[in-house]
């Protein structure tokens, strides 16, 4: 009757959690299907009723740098390194609003996923990770616009563009370090979701995209670098526009922090994901 | 030779609830809390004991691969923390659990449904969710839609969907999962009764297949016709346990509760008075019961053993939410009640006519004064009702725990249409 000879059976212990988790990341890669489906849902399902439809993911970074171009580069007239300035801004926003949106949504992605959680077992991990990696369509589709911007002006892309993976993974990863953090907090602490916005409007800021990081002295820019967008912003200005040279120890400084917050992160929400499904 | 398929050994698992401790905290809270933990220690208030109980006390017990087990009891017996456990959505307190086999657990029908998909979406995303392979789904696509009878509306996204075309939708996915092991709550709650009939013939073809199956239910006849052994499950404990026929006749013939206050720790006072029980029922039925509608008359029983004559002393009830919030205290002397206790055993009534809770859980606290407003005995957390959705003016959309902290009767008029209005 059985399928299986007795003793085939995969042997699983259930016991009270202890304080250090081991991280069990190959659960993340045996519940990869999930994680596809959860993030196309997410694609999917995101512009489903808005009069625009995908058109916001056009709209929203033109918008913001149409406002940027007349407010810093027309009426305050930041420096842009020598291109002009709608260019130089698009690029740095391109990266942004992808760091941005994956770490809202991230930060929201438990607490929006309530239902779940208390039904079905599945690593938690899933749910941030999904709401991280939808983001990339958005910056797909906004990057198509920085090509035919950039065709306008004339300016064209450097080879070293072939190595703008690396830095969209350096921003995807430093929203998911930080998204872990204020994920597993969320569902503890509600205040999160209003410190987000705050979070995330101070960090851009701090980040070199309506000006160029060479306004900042020369002095403060180890602690500069220590915000990983700073490397991914001025990382792809380097790898599309090829003008300014990269800065490669900031850039190592801010792949260091990405890498402690992200180790912090994972050890966090582990420990923090027996409880999800009791204080959700 | 590995006959066990699930083996269960002294597990607990404590919830902490209070009246401090909402469902989640904000910042402040805890800051409050750290600053004045110090204080609190130096009171003698160690780590909030009275405020958590145990939902699983200590239970043990193992099930053979290919064996049905059902799993009864009342409300807040420990059911469906039980099966939370075992499909790992929550971690148990203490104990170990040995599961040899993948589970599959379902604990509702439909989650993680997105109404903005079409069905047949969401057959694919719910089967994710359920822990079936982008492949098995495929193979199994044609068989899940037959099932559901919805080939019509695959591509309308199923927030246009009738309730009861998203149920057979989802127990179709449900249905065709396949795991070694299967745990099930209550799912077929839902449902016309010809789905319904369906569902349990799905749910006997699996078990027939000699596949572990683990099934929570209120419903005898499902048990019974599903089942070979049965566990009993009272107040986080097992109370009995064997073959189904036996456990179920002594479950339904258990009438009026066991629960004694008498060892239930959980209480301060100087014990000059104290509880000895508490029985809630419906009016209209003299059984006990915990589960109850919205407007319900219910009535409190309650009998205490004073050790002297005390002329006016009081009790009290208090009614307490889920998330800990006082609902109502009921006071003797607020309703003008002299409360006379000789010594010996007094027994009292609290007759409440129409029960104004909203869906949900609630717990019940007790407490009993001397003349001098002293506590005599004070019982945190005696016993829990459960109280479900009504649609009280048949509308066809019952109220719900979201509709706020308690139910008002109410009416709505139009003026402009009725005669009545025109004369105001």
């Amino acid at each position: 009757m059985r399928e299986l000879p007795p003793g085939n059976y995969i042997h699983m212990v259930i016991e009270p959690p202890k304080s250090w988790m081991p991280l069990e990341l190959s659960e993340l890669w045996k519940f990869r299907e999930l994680l596809y489906f959860l993030t196309w849902r997410d694609i999917k399902v995101r512009y489903k009723q808005t009069a625009l439809g995908a058109a916001w993911a056009i709209l929203q970074p033109v918008l913001t740098m149409l406002i940027f171009s007349i407010v810093f580069g027309g009426l305050a007239k930041l420096p842009s390194d020598g291109v002009p300035y709608p260019i130089f801004t698009f690029i740095g926003l391109l990266p942004w609003q992808l760091f941005n949106f994956a770490l809202t949504q991230s930060s929201n992605s438990l607490v929006g996923s309530q239902n779940l959680i208390s039904k079905v077992y599945f690593p938690r991990l899933v749910v941030p990770f999904s709401s991280v990696l939808a983001g990339v369509v958005d910056f797909g589709i906004a990057f198509v616009v920085l090509i035919g911007m950039m065709a306008f002006y004339g300016i064209s892309l450097t080879p070293a563009t072939l190595l703008l993976p690396v830095f969209l993974f350096l921003a995807l990863t430093s929203a998911m370090a930080v998204g872990l953090w204020l994920s597993a907090l969320n569902v503890k602490y509600r205040d999160i979701r209003y410190v987000v916005p705050f979070l995330t409007q101070f960090w851009m800021y701090a980040t070199p995209i309506a000006y160029s990081s060479s306004l900042i002295p020369e002095r403060w820019r180890w602690l500069y670098s220590l915000n990983p967008m700073t490397g991914v912003v001025e990382g792809f200005r380097w790898a599309i526009l090829g003008k300014s040279s990269l800065d490669v120890v900031s850039l190592f400084l801010s792949a260091c922090v990405v890498i402690a917050m992200l180790i912090g992160g994972l050890y966090y929400f582990k420990r923090m994901e027996a409880s999800f499904a009791d204080i959700i | 030779m590995n006959d066990i398929a699930i083996r269960v050994e002294h597990l607990g698992k404590q919830y902490r609830l209070g009246r401090k401790q909402a469902a989640y905290s904000t910042f402040r809270e805890t800051l409050l809390r750290a600053a004045n933990a110090p204080l609190r220690w130096l009171k003698g208030e160690r780590k909030a004991e009275q405020n958590s109980f145990w939902a699983l006390d200590d239970i043990s017990f193992e099930v053979k691969h290919g064996e049905a087990v059902g799993i009864i009891g009342r409300n807040g017996a420990g059911k469906s923390t039980l099966l939370k456990i075992l499909s790992r959505i929550t971690s148990p307190t203490r104990g170990r659990l040995d599961v040899y086999g993948r589970v599959g657990s379902l604990l509702e029908v439909g989650t993680g449904f997105h109404p903005e998909l079409s069905g047949r979406e969401n057959i694919y995303l719910n089967g994710a969710i359920l822990g079936m392979s982008r492949v098995e789904i495929k193979r199994k696509f044609d068989e899940i839609v037959d099932f559901s009878g919805v080939e019509q509306f695959l591509d309308t996204p199923v927030k246009h969907y009738s309730s009861g075309m998203y149920v057979r939708l989802a127990f179709a996915v449900a249905a065709h999962l396949e795991p070694e092991i299967l745990v099930v709550d209550e799912v077929l709650a839902v449902g016309d009764a010809e789905f319904q009939k369906k569902c349990l013939g799905k749910m006997s073809t699996v078990t027939n297949e000699g596949r572990t199956v683990l099934y929570v239910s209120h419903n005898m006849d499902s048990i019974e016709r599903l089942c070979s052994q049965v566990i009993w499950l009272n107040q986080g404990n097992i109370e009995e346990c064997g073959k189904t026929e036996e456990i179920v006749n002594l479950y339904l013939n258990s009438g009026l509760p066991k629960e004694n206050l008498t060892q239930w720790s959980n209480r301060k006072g100087s014990q000059s008075i104290f509880f000895k029980y508490l029985a809630i029922y419906r009016k209209e039925s003299q059984l006990s019961s915990r589960e109850f509608q919205m407007g319900d008359s219910v009535h409190f029983l309650i009998l205490l053993h004073s050790n002297d004559n005390f002329a006016r002393a009081y009790i009290g009830l208090q009614l307490i939410n889920f998330q800990g919030e006082l609902v109502f205290a009921f006071h003797s002397q607020e309703r003008g009640f002299r409360c006379d206790m000789r010594k010996g055993e007094n027994q009292f009534k609290l007759i409440v006519p129409f029960l104004p809770l909203l869906p949900g859980n609630y717990y019940v606290n007790l407490a009993v004064l001397l003349p001098d407003k002293s506590i005599a005995d004070e019982v945190l957390l005696a016993d829990t009702l459960v109280v479900y959705p009504t649609d009280r003016y048949s509308s066809g959309y019952p109220f719900l725990s979201s509709h706020g902290k308690f139910f008002i009767e109410h009416q709505w008029v139009n003026l402009q249409d009725s005669p009545e209005g025109q004369n105001l």
